[in-house]
């Protein structure tokens, strides 16, 4: 039987033939307080204002605890205290630095099930994804850059790098702990001060890893986490006594960050959106690849700025490649994001589920062709299935602009020319990929993406060790890796 | 020759030269010297600004340099559509290749020395001065074309992810380059702005010297004349006050390295860059004076992205093979 014929009609019924029972998570081995106030010099502070917000469990719209509101007086006494503590921090000898923030990755991994659990409860992504990827992604950040802190003299040829001082830091609601893993190990390991801002839909697991910060014996002031929306945000870029930031988020605050430090000595590292590309060609192993696009879309309900929103089929395998998606797309779960059987977990925010509704209702009028899995959702929570539009055109909305939800634009190409000029043809440039079975055709391809991350047959992987960045704007600056230091050194 | 050329007459060429200041008067029955128009240089052609503008920068002397090219906006946008079309073929030209037309650029500047001098201290150095000024803008251009194929092995890097995956990342251009260049050291500054970034693969757009550009043309010349392709460097003279906000605005430049002293003009294109997202460098200006300020690959990676490829590897060792 030739290729061909073993990929004509073959399904397994999956979703029609196995029931799984449910399986959640256990939440009873949790440690959540009601209320939570600042991390401010190694202490919890009550805001200045009094102001608390809800975080909620958007899986079931119940509250979870009460968030204090950081307003520009508070920043500044976090700022404050993490100058106070960048002498004493920065001069530490680096090898005893280096073991604080081991102490670190090693709590992390301890309490791995707590923080996994929470994550899912407070961010709604599935518990397999927290447990298996956020989590221990999370710990060998940690891991990987302790060891940096007494080895920067190797890094970078012919320099003398020295700690920068404090760094504002601003994280998204998407990885909450692992883009606070991303933002605080590099930063302690150059020997810098941090105030750190959780996403005001997802603070929880930051403030339970500034428990951690206590309790490794992090000196005071070293690490500081305040928490609040936009203006707390706001407080932090525009303090005149920042000396770095570091923002992860939307092209659209990454644009007015840029702005608000013109003229100042601020340093800035922006990781922004991005609408990469995922180009699968005739030759490539099909069953694989198609994997690959559902990890690359829907992994994390699609809220991954480096999502594999456009693909691209090459023309004589496209209704093949169609069918299997369509078919895989059946068979993914979404539903209870602390059941362990659960794909997709809940939209983030209700006003998250409202962008991505918007952009299928706007996806239909331009006239694309909708599809979206079989299964059925939750009564209750913010949930959306996963989707694709087929038939769409460069120039649609829903193929130039960043959803961040299970949104998948299909497009189809002849040669491989083509491709790259439409892969490319995007004001971003944060990731793509390329599944074909040639050797030189990858080359060909991955140098020629105009993207800072390019996966070869595979998608959304991440490592400490990899340098994660865009080109364009989907910002600049890189994170992880030998790369991902100099944005928190000056080198002299 | 003493007298101030401020308005040119056919009397005054009769009689002086506007570029050859070499303090000999022209006797008598010499021939008439044949003057050099200064152009602007665009996609690898001289041509006059679109505008038709021109300026008559001075010395301290007073002396006028020349009708010098009063480039427009539209100057500026022809200059990067060209940049942008060279981009594909310097960016994936080989790293021996880029080596060597930056080898053959240093080649050309030498045996064209004495006309840079003469351009130099016309613009106001002394002879010593100038001599050294050139003897280190040969020497920049020798020296960053070692670095065209050494700069990735020195900081690329072989990642050790957790998993099965061959993991790298390595530099690529960051596209088209705008280059404030230094107002003083008009040779030398364009030399230490231009080589760090045409050696890594960028194409750019250069705004020399408002009060000294004369080499600028005359390097284009060198330029020309050393294999660099049409486009990969372009030149403009002109105001920076004009054209400031082109440079900061212009949406398929995606770098701008700036290298005067001016809060002013380079607030002027931050602010602008943020709608692209624009990487804006700013090099305080340099005294090109040691070593640390002249030789430094940092300005190579300063214009440079780095890119992470990720392959899966087979897991042979899994079925029990290996070595």
């Amino acid at each position: 039987m030739g290729k061909k014929d073993l990929n004509t009609g073959l399904k397994l019924g999956v979703d029609s033939k196995w029931q799984y029972s449910p399986a959640p998570e256990s939440t009873s081995h949790i440690n959540l307080k009601k209320k939570y106030d600042l991390f401010i010099d190694g202490k919890w502070v009550a805001p200045s204002s009094g102001k608390y917000f809800d975080t909620i469990n958007p899986a079931t719209e119940e509250k979870i605890a009460d968030i204090a509101e950081a307003n520009e007086k508070d920043v500044d006494k976090a700022v404050k205290a993490a100058r106070k503590a960048f002498g004493p921090w920065s001069k530490l000898p680096a090898k005893e630095r280096a073991k604080f923030i081991y102490r670190i990755a090693r709590l992390i991994q301890e309490r791995a099930r707590e923080f996994s659990v929470i994550e899912s409860l407070d961010g709604g992504k599935a518990i397999r994804e927290s447990r298996d990827v956020d989590v221990p992604l999370a710990a060998a950040h940690f891991f990987y850059n302790a060891g940096w802190a007494d080895k920067l003299d190797y890094a970078f040829p012919g320099k003398k790098p020295e700690a920068i001082g404090v760094a504002g830091q601003i994280i998204p609601w998407n990885f909450p702990l692992l883009m606070a893993a991303w933002k605080l190990a590099p930063a302690l390991a150059c020997g810098n001060t941090v105030v750190l801002k959780p996403a005001e839909t997802t603070p929880l697991t930051a403030l339970k890893l500034a428990e951690l910060v206590q309790e490794a014996g992090l000196p005071d002031g070293v690490v500081n986490i305040v928490t609040g929306a936009g203006s707390t945000g706001s407080s932090i870029v525009n303090h005149n006594d920042i000396d770095k930031i570091a923002f992860t988020g939307s092209t659209g605050v990454g644009k007015i960050i840029q702005k608000s430090i013109v003229g100042t000595n601020k340093r800035a590292t922006l990781e922004l959106g991005g609408k990469a590309a995922n180009i699968i060609f005739e030759d490539a192993p099909i069953d694989q690849a198609v994997e690959g696009i559902i990890n690359g879309i829907y992994f994390n309900q699609g809220h991954v700025c480096c999502a594999g929103s456009r693909l691209f089929i090459e023309e004589p395998v496209y209704d093949q490649v169609i069918r299997k998606l369509k078919d895989r797309i059946n068979t993914l779960i979404v539903g209870d994001p602390l059941d362990k059987n659960t794909d997709i977990g809940a939209i983030n925010s209700k006003a998250q589920l409202k962008t991505i509704k918007d952009y299928i209702k706007i996806g239909k009028k331009e006239g694309a062709e909708f599809f979206e899995g079989s299964c059925s959702l939750p009564s209750k929570g913010f949930f959306c299935k996963p989707t694709l539009f087929t038939g769409v055109a460069q120039s649609n909305k829903i193929v130039q602009e960043e959803i961040f939800g299970p949104v998948l634009a299909v497009q189809t190409f002849r040669s491989v020319d083509e491709v790259i000029k439409k892969a490319n043809n995007t004001p971003y440039g944060l990731s793509a990929g390329v599944w074909t079975d040639k050797g030189s055709k990858i080359f060909n391809l991955t140098s020629q993406m105009r993207a800072g991350v390019v996966w070869a047959n595979t998608y959304n992987k991440f490592d400490p060790a990899s340098p994660f960045g865009g080109y364009k704007e989907s910002g600049f600056g890189r994170e992880g890796g030998l790369h991902g230091l100099s944005a928190y050194l000056n080198l002299n | 020759m003493s007298t101030k050329t401020k308005n040119v007459s056919t009397k005054d060429l009769a009689t002086e030269s506007l570029s050859n200041n070499n303090g000999n008067g022209m006797q008598k029955n010499e021939r008439l010297e044949v003057l050099k128009t200064y152009k602007v240089y665009i996609g690898g052609k001289f041509p006059r600004t679109e505008s038709g503008r021109y300026y008559k920068p001075t010395n301290s002397k007073g002396e006028i340099l020349g009708n010098i090219c009063l480039s427009s906006r539209k100057d500026v946008r022809n200059s990067v559509v060209a940049a942008r079309k060279a981009f594909t073929g310097w960016s994936g030209a080989t790293a021996f290749n880029k080596s060597q037309i930056l080898y053959r650029i240093a080649e050309m500047l030498e045996t064209r020395k004495a006309q840079f001098i003469e351009e130099i201290v016309f613009q106001g150095s002394t002879e010593a001065e100038a001599k050294e000024e050139v003897a280190a803008a040969v020497e920049t251009f020798v020296y960053y074309a070692g670095w065209a194929d050494k700069f990735q092995q020195v900081f690329s890097s072989v990642n050790p992810v957790s998993g099965s995956y061959f993991n790298f990342s390595a530099y690529e251009p960051m596209g088209v380059v705008g280059i404030i260049a230094p107002e003083n050291n008009s040779l030398l500054g364009l030399a230490q702005s231009i080589a760090p970034a045409i050696v890594g693969g960028n194409t750019v757009v250069v705004l020399a010297s408002e009060s000294k550009p004369l080499c600028s043309i005359t390097l284009s010349e060198v330029f020309h004349t050393s294999d660099v392709p049409g486009g990969v460097i372009n030149v403009l003279t002109g105001k920076l006050d004009e054209l400031v906000s082109f440079f900061g605005s212009h949406m398929d430049v995606n770098a701008v390295s700036f290298h005067r002293e001016s809060d002013k003009h380079l607030h002027t294109i931050q602010e602008l860059a943020v709608d692209n997202i624009k990487r804006v460098k700013n090099y305080t200006p340099s005294t090109y004076k040691t070593e640390a300020e002249t030789q430094n690959p940092y300005k190579i990676i300063d214009l440079q992205e780095v890119k992470t490829t990720w392959h899966p590897i087979e897991v042979i060792g899994a079925s029990g093979s290996g070595y």
